[in-house]
């Protein structure tokens, strides 16, 4: 990289850094780096045209590669979570802010996170269906059982039992926040969308 | 005998070539019963017993023609039997070492004739005769009945034989043939019974595998393999194919099996698992058993291994075989009800086949085949024990630990220790009144164990929501084996499945069969593993568990051989004093907790003491115990004062400044907290410099305000424990009389548990030592309950009270009192106690009584029988209690009368036998109970006589004063004895009582003169008589 780059790269880097709580400034100097080389491989769907960000597919394979992510609609959703103006491209900013809550954030931010991630429809509710979509391959099916479907339903209900505080049916932002508090397991209540807490990439 | 021959007996060939019959204990047991039943064959069926074989047998003997007499021809080289058959030839011809014999009557009479010989022959003849059925029947005979039906009868059978072979005596052979089936079948039974005996074969899982596999042999262009058989059809009762002699190394059968891309594999099926052998191809073989392979856990594994293309196959084949798969499946569920191996439910190890990745490679197993891993291999080896089926049914669950396997291993465990082993299950009888919880939790446990990482931490966190120290939901999660899936979760590496699990394991162990199971199944291995990791929830939780598995000393003695103390010592290094923490700290903080609690679990095993002491436990114990808060401090000073039991620990817990802690927190206001610290001062201030020390630290004070939480007994005996240690020191007597601490001990001998009895009247005994206290004890009317318990039968209380009774004795107005409540009297029937420190207590005791007691010669007279006790009790041969009587002797010796009974006892040569002592307590009050013995009669010269003066002599050499003392006033009294005298001057005892002369001490000056004088009198007189006459 040549001087001058360096040179953009450490302005960037204090300036993001600024706004971004858990990273220092060498470790933002050294995402960005990490974004650049991700840009210059090539795009998957769309080979030889310069990408404005990081797409999809290089960021469920970073996501399957290095955190061990195997489900696809929960790695879609995370990716939708970073991309915060939906356009399909992580931007730098996008990729440090995201990161940030996904390898450091608070257990507040992360709950935020996850609740965002789980929330399939961005409505702001998990619903039955949400829930059941993204449990749909949790369970080995049950041969002797008639409705392969029902532990899957049942898993769906012991969930609301536990994290529906009000009875409507669905979870609320408040309902999820209350029941991770109670108990912390229940932050990847529906599907591994968080680094281990061993894994510490950087 | 066919049968019997080629699947029972064990075979090996010798270099010759020929089969040998091994001379193993199975190849005996047979031999005997082959020869029995040639024996019983003649006296029970005569006229069968002529019948003439086909081909005679033939074989070397060891008999010679010497040793056959009426009924042969004999001639040198040959012997032949009068009987003949019909053609005339003999039944029995001997040409040595050859002899051929045609018929069993003859078989039995040689087998006579071999009279010591008897098994050998019937070796010999074996070896011979492999097909002993075939030469005895002739082959297409043999052939001929095995097709037909055994159970048809004879008649019929004689028919259909005649068609073929007309012959005379058919109906005979017959008769023969199915004598020799039915006692082959008895034979067989027998032997399996006492291999059964021997070994415990379980062949179901092993006959549905094979099972499962021939039916994908059979399909066609979709086969998986070309074929599948077991090397015999023949199977024994208990289900297993193996000879018998194999099944005692626990085989259990073989199959050969011929994969579709390699060659055909023959394959051991035993205990252990399975593996490639050299060759099995039908029954009989002798050799081939040799195993050329590893061994697998199961035959998909082997041939995983052995044939790509079943391995690639097997996937597709899954999808196929949900039928089958439901059988299988339904066949273990029927098996699990009865009492069985905990065998690997085959659907979960074809699960573990639909991981696209490699199977052996540990890391990359698929979650769901890891967390039911330990089914396989692992518990088979671990744990035998039933689990009722998935849909409840109750079964009784007994857990058979592998004793064997463990190295045993000489536990020396504390007294404190609480045994719960042998405690009997509780089981709830039926399940119609199990409340709902019980199904839903078997509910969540079919969910835990099919479900991804997502589901089963789902469905811990809804278990967590059971009250899970509840009996019904510990139960629930055991029949339904969700506790080999809650501990296998600890060996995979999703850090909330383990979270998840810990929290349920630390609650449900609480139960002490839950515990068992746990340690049973090896989970507290994996537990102890858990505390290396680096997250702090994990490990706060994992020492959690282990605190409370510990609860047994097998739980304790795992945690330590698995390394878990030096990993629970490590968890203490934390900052636990600051005042305000990081969050970071806090988690520290929380983690040594943890550890602590795990600690004094642990620390219950001698050995686990000593191992956190190594692993230098004690001061980060130390620095943990400057914590502020309670939580910590309780285990932590559990584990200290359960420790304190160790001498080193206790010259640390001085050493290392935790007595200043100690004290201090016994002014904490939580019961728990102070009643351990008074314990672990209880414990170590049997050392004087920590008496000081707690002295020192004002430690004494709060001691004693302790004593007005009466209520809480356990806190009373731990406080009145360190009170009576405490007061072993003068010093601290006297401080406590600062605080009326004898006023209100003195008031607990009253209405309190003998735990804190022991303690309270222990500490009597001490605070007596001083004069002023045995009037205020008298005063606060301490006396009477005093002697009351002397009553009592608990030993360790009784040597507290008898020494109290004594201490108190020496008070005349106190002895009125003891006297008046018949005291002595009690304190004298503790003689007869079985325990010898209550005897030797009661003897020191009864010294004071006798001494301060009004009319004390008439009193001991009183006693009927009192006497002759003391003069046995002097064949005692524990010295302390010898020293004490020599005690009480000399003080009853004072009262001539009473000396005289003594005597007539035979006091005297068994007081002389004890003079070759060495211990220099027991030669003081043994010399002192001779020079009070010598004042009656001829007894001074009976001494002599006994030879007891030179002995005495060596004791003037001895280093102790008491003992210089009493060995010179014993000697003085017998000096007067010319002849002792003589003795004396011989052993040359006028040198060192010369020396003893010039002492401070006046009484023994004057008795040392007073022996050399007597001496000197006796040598004068003789040089006078010498002189004169």
């Amino acid at each position: 990289m040549s001087a001058m780059n360096r040179k953009v790269i450490q302005t960037l880097a204090e300036n993001i850094s600024k706004q971004v709580e858990h990273f220092s400034k060498t470790e933002t100097e050294r995402l960005i780096r990490e974004f650049h080389v991700l840009l210059k491989e090539p795009m998957s769907n769309h080979p030889g045209k310069e990408a404005p960000g990081v797409d999809r597919g290089k960021f469920r394979n970073i996501l399957h590669e290095d955190f061990g992510m195997t489900d696809r609609m929960i790695m879609d959703q995370v990716f939708r979570t970073f991309d915060k103006d939906n356009d399909g491209f992580l931007s730098v900013k996008e990729w440090i802010k995201g990161l940030s809550v996904f390898l450091r954030g608070t257990l507040d931010e992360r709950i935020k996170y996850c609740f965002g991630v789980y929330d399939l429809n961005g409505d702001g509710y998990i619903s039955r269906e949400e829930m059941f979509h993204m449990l749909k391959s949790s369970l080995i099916r049950q041969p002797t059982e008639e409705d392969p479907d029902e532990g899957i339903k049942d898993l769906v209900e012991i969930a609301l039992k536990k994290m529906d505080h009000d009875h409507d049916g669905r979870l609320s932002f408040q309902d999820f926040e209350k029941a991770v508090k109670e108990e912390n397991l229940l932050l990847e209540a529906f599907g591994t969308c968080l680094p281990d807490s061993i894994v510490n990439t950087l | 005998m066919g049968g019997l021959l080629t699947r029972a007996a064990q075979w090996t060939n010798d270099s010759s070539g020929c089969c040998k019959l091994e001379a193993t204990q199975l190849n005996e047991f047979l031999l005997k019963e082959v020869l029995h039943f040639t024996e019983q064959l003649m006296v029970q069926h005569p006229e069968e017993a002529t019948h003439v074989f086909e081909e005679p047998l033939v074989w070397s003997t060891t008999l010679e023609a010497s040793d056959f007499k009426a009924g042969y021809d004999v001639s040198d080289l040959l012997v032949e039997s009068h009987d003949k058959d019909s053609e005339g030839r003999p039944l029995l011809r001997l040409k040595p070492p050859t002899i051929s014999v045609r018929s069993f009557s003859q078989l039995s009479k040689l087998l006579h004739l071999a009279e010591n010989n008897t098994l050998a022959e019937v070796r010999e003849c074996l070896q011979g005769n492999k097909d002993l059925v075939a030469i005895i029947f002739g082959r297409s005979f043999v052939s001929f009945m095995e097709k037909e039906d055994v159970n048809q009868d004879v008649q019929s059978l004689m028919v259909k034989i005649k068609e073929r072979e007309p012959s005379e005596d058919v109906e005979a052979k017959i008769k023969v043939f199915l004598l020799l089936q039915k006692k082959d079948k008895e034979i067989l039974n027998k032997l399996l019974q006492h291999v059964t005996e021997q070994v415990c074969l379980d062949p179901t899982a092993v006959r549905n595998e094979v099972e499962w596999l021939k039916q994908l042999c059979s399909k066609g262009e979709n086969r998986v393999l070309k074929s599948l058989c077991y090397t015999s059809d023949y199977e024994f009762s208990n289900g297993c194919n193996a000879p018998l002699w194999r099944q005692l190394l626990g085989e259990i059968c073989y199959v050969v099996l011929t994969p579709c891309d390699t060659d055909t594999l023959y394959i051991t099926c035993s205990n252990d698992g399975v593996f490639l052998n050299k060759g099995i191809k039908q029954d009989g073989q002798e050799s081939g058993y040799e195993r050329i392979s590893e061994v697998y856990r199961d035959l998909v594994t082997l041939l995983k291994h052995r044939s790509p293309y079943f391995a690639a196959n097997i996937k597709t084949q899954q999808q196929e075989n949900k039928e089958e798969e439901k059988t299988v499946h339904h066949h273990v569920r029927n098996k699990a009800c009865g009492t069985t191996k905990y065998e690997p439910c085959p659907r979960w190890r074809k699960l573990g086949l639909s991981s696209t990745r490699g199977v052996e490679k540990k890391s990359s197993r698929s979650f769901v085949e890891k967390k039911m891993a330990r089914q396989g291999a692992k518990s088979k080896m671990k744990a035998e024990f039933s689990v009722s089926s998935l849909t409840g049914h109750q079964s009784s669950h007994r857990i058979k630990s592998s004793v064997g396997a463990m190295p045993s291993e000489l536990f020396s465990e504390s007294s404190s220790e609480s045994e719960e082993e042998e405690q009997p299950e509780r089981r709830q009888e039926n399940n119609t009144d199990l409340p709902s919880e019980y199904w839903q939790i078997q509910k969540l446990v079919i969910y835990l164990k099919g479900g991804n990482q997502t589901a089963t931490v789902l469905t811990l966190c809804a278990m967590m929501d059971f009250n899970l120290m509840q009996e019904t939901c510990q139960l629930a999660i055991r029949d339904a084996g969700g506790l080999e899936v809650l501990i296998n979760l600890l060996d995979t590496d999703e850090v909330k499945c383990k979270i998840g699990s810990l929290k349920i394991l630390r609650k449900i162990c609480n139960n002490m069969q839950i515990r068992r199971i746990i340690v049973d199944m090896g989970g507290l291995q994996s537990v102890v593993k858990i505390l290396d990791s680096p997250v702090k929830d994990l490990k706060a939780l994992a020492a959690e568990t282990i605190a409370n598995v510990a609860k047994f000393r097998r739980a304790r003695r795992t945690v330590r051989q698995h390394g878990g103390i030096k990993k629970l010592v490590k968890l203490l290094a934390c900052v636990p004093n600051l005042a305000t923490l990081s969050v970071n700290q806090e988690q520290d903080v929380e983690v040594a907790r943890c550890g602590a609690l795990a600690l004094w679990s642990c620390s219950n095993s001698t050995k686990n003491k000593e191992a956190i002491r190594r692993a230098g436990g004690i001061p980060l114990l130390g620095r943990l115990l400057k914590s502020p808060h309670e939580n910590m401090l309780i285990p932590v000073v559990g584990t200290l004062q359960e420790c304190a039991s160790e001498e080193s620990y206790r010259i640390a817990i001085q050493t290392e400044g935790m007595i200043k802690d100690l004290v201090i927190n016994l002014s904490s206001d939580n019961d728990e907290l102070q009643m351990h610290c008074a314990s672990a001062i209880f414990k170590c201030a049997e050392d004087k410099q920590t008496r000081d020390l707690v002295r020192k630290y004002k430690g004494l004070q709060p001691l004693v305000t302790l004593l007005g939480k009466a209520n809480n007994k356990e806190l009373l005996a731990a406080a009145t424990g360190a009170i009576w240690k405490c007061s072993i020191s003068k010093e601290n007597v006297a401080k406590f009389q600062e605080f009326k601490a004898l006023e209100i001990i003195v008031g607990l001998l009253t209405d309190q548990p003998e735990e804190v009895l022991v303690n309270v009247v222990g500490a009597l005994g001490e605070f007596a030592q001083i004069s002023a206290n045995k009037a205020i004890i008298r005063k606060c009317g301490g006396i009477r309950p005093l002697v009351g318990l002397l009553t009592g039968t608990n030993q360790a209380l009784l040597v507290n009270v008898t020494k109290a009774v004594g201490a108190c004795a020496t008070d005349k107005d106190n002895m009125a009192i003891i006297d008046q409540l018949d005291g002595v009297r009690l304190v004298w029937s503790l003689l007869k106690n079985s325990s010898a420190d209550v005897q030797s207590s009661a003897a020191w005791a009864l010294c004071p009584c006798i001494k301060n007691a009004k009319d004390a010669g008439e009193m001991v007279r009183s006693l009927v029988g009192g006497l002759e006790l003391i003069v046995n009790l002097l064949k005692s041969t524990n010295i302390e209690v010898q020293a004490s009587i020599c005690a009480v002797v000399a003080t009853i010796a004072k009262d001539k009368e009473n000396l005289a009974v003594l005597t007539d006892h035979g006091v005297i040569p068994l007081l002389a036998k004890l003079t070759n002592t060495s211990d220099n307590r027991l030669r003081r009050y043994l010399a002192d109970a001779i020079g009070h013995c010598c004042m009656w009669g001829t007894n001074r010269s009976s001494f002599g006589d006994a030879t007891a003066v030179a002995p005495l002599v060596r004791y003037l050499k001895a280093k102790d004063s008491w003992v210089n003392q009493s060995t010179a006033m014993a000697l003085y009294q017998l000096s007067k004895d010319p002849y002792n005298c003589i003795t004396m001057y011989e052993k040359g005892a006028v040198k060192p009582l010369i020396q003893l002369m010039g002492s401070d001490d006046e009484t023994l000056q004057e008795a040392a003169a007073g022996c050399v004088r007597n001496i000197r009198l006796l040598a004068q007189a003789n040089r006078q008589a010498r002189l004169f006459n």
